[in-house]
């Protein structure tokens, strides 16, 4: 099990980029972070996901 | 120098060169628009109506609908600054802060940080704490807070770039309830007073920039108007009157009595 935004998921990818390719998001407009350390975009590839992680992806909103 | 105060000159008055600086940042327009609660579609117009030059932003879960994502909606140039609304003590503020950094748009940090959602009120000390260690990381940071004079002179040597006092609580339109304290403010702070929360209509944002404050956040006064893009262009121009108004210096106060404007000879029944 992985958990992102909160939600447990099955841990069906290898990587953070697998995942976040898999989710159609737009690199430039997201932040990550894994067990609250942020990841670099350009190390995506290289940040294995391993069971019980806790992943936060994060966007700009319309905010005050 | 951003605060002029009483040794303000009729040169800063007729120059064209009144500017607020922010972070390495010249900002002509003292008018900064929140973005939250009305449709995106709108921004744009609003910004240009109202002039803002630098509009907040909120960091949230992503969705995966990256149409909808509010980068798609922000004009270009337009100086972003991320807040950390959702951040309940300094901790939380600074993981949000770091995450706002990540997504790229540069080193502005609205410090937020509530614990209470009814009156939605900043906690001061969990606001300095944050604060500190932001600007060591090199943010430019700008505290929303409650208008505190010591807090204040605790979040100018914790290395913020402004101060930002609320006039009423978040969301509530009421305007310059909290006046006076920011006026105290204005007067002891050395760093541009920024107000943030509660202003209700453009007249309450003239009057913020009448009192010396260097620049006015609306979010909610624009958002609830009938008309959003041209409620931003009276704001706009409301900010940039009351600033006018600051630099040329108000008219004084009679206590009591009057004093008449016409002269008080040459009277027709005169002999």
């Amino acid at each position: 099990m992985i958990i992102i935004n909160g939600k447990e998921m099955a841990l069906q990818w290898e990587t953070l980029e697998d995942y976040i390719l898999s989710q159609n998001y737009l690199l430039e407009h997201i932040a990550v972070e894994r067990n609250e350390v942020i990841v670099p975009k350009a190390a995506y590839g290289q940040t294995k996901l391993l069971r019980g992680d806790r992943l936060e992806v994060v966007c700009f909103v319309g905010g005050g | 120098m951003e605060k002029t105060g009483s040794n303000r000159t009729n040169n800063q008055v007729l120059s064209t060169e009144d500017f607020l600086e922010i972070g390495g940042h010249r900002l002509q327009s003292r008018f900064i628009l929140g973005s939250g609660k009305y449709s995106p579609n709108l921004i744009e117009a609003a910004v240009h109506q109202g002039g803002a030059e630098m509009v907040t932003v909120a960091v949230r879960r992503a969705n995966t609908k990256d149409s909808e994502n509010i980068m798609n909606y922000i004009p270009d140039g337009v100086i972003l600054l991320p807040n950390t609304s959702g951040a309940r003590d300094a901790r939380e503020a600074v993981r949000i802060a770091r995450l706002a950094r990540e997504l790229g748009c540069g080193d502005f940090i609205k410090i937020e940080i509530m614990k209470d959602s009814k009156y939605l009120l900043p906690d001061n000390a969990e606001t300095v704490k944050a604060t500190e260690v932001l600007a060591q990381e090199g943010f430019v940071v700008m505290p929303y807070m409650y208008p505190d004079l010591y807090i204040a002179r605790d979040l100018v040597s914790a290395g913020a770039a402004t101060i930002m006092p609320l006039a009423a609580p978040i969301g509530s339109n009421r305007g310059l309830v909290t006046g006076e304290f920011i006026q105290i403010l204005v007067e002891e702070i050395d760093l541009p007073v920024i107000v943030d929360a509660g202003i209700g209509s453009p007249s309450q944002a003239c009057e913020a920039m009448e009192m010396g404050c260097a620049a006015v956040m609306a979010n909610t006064a624009i958002a609830t108007a009938g008309h959003i893009a041209t409620m931003a262009s009276a704001f706009g121009k409301a900010i940039a009157a009351g600033r006018q108004a600051y630099l040329s210096g108000l008219g004084r106060v009679l206590q009591r009595g009057a004093c008449a404007s016409d002269p008080l000879t040459g009277f027709l029944y005169n002999d």
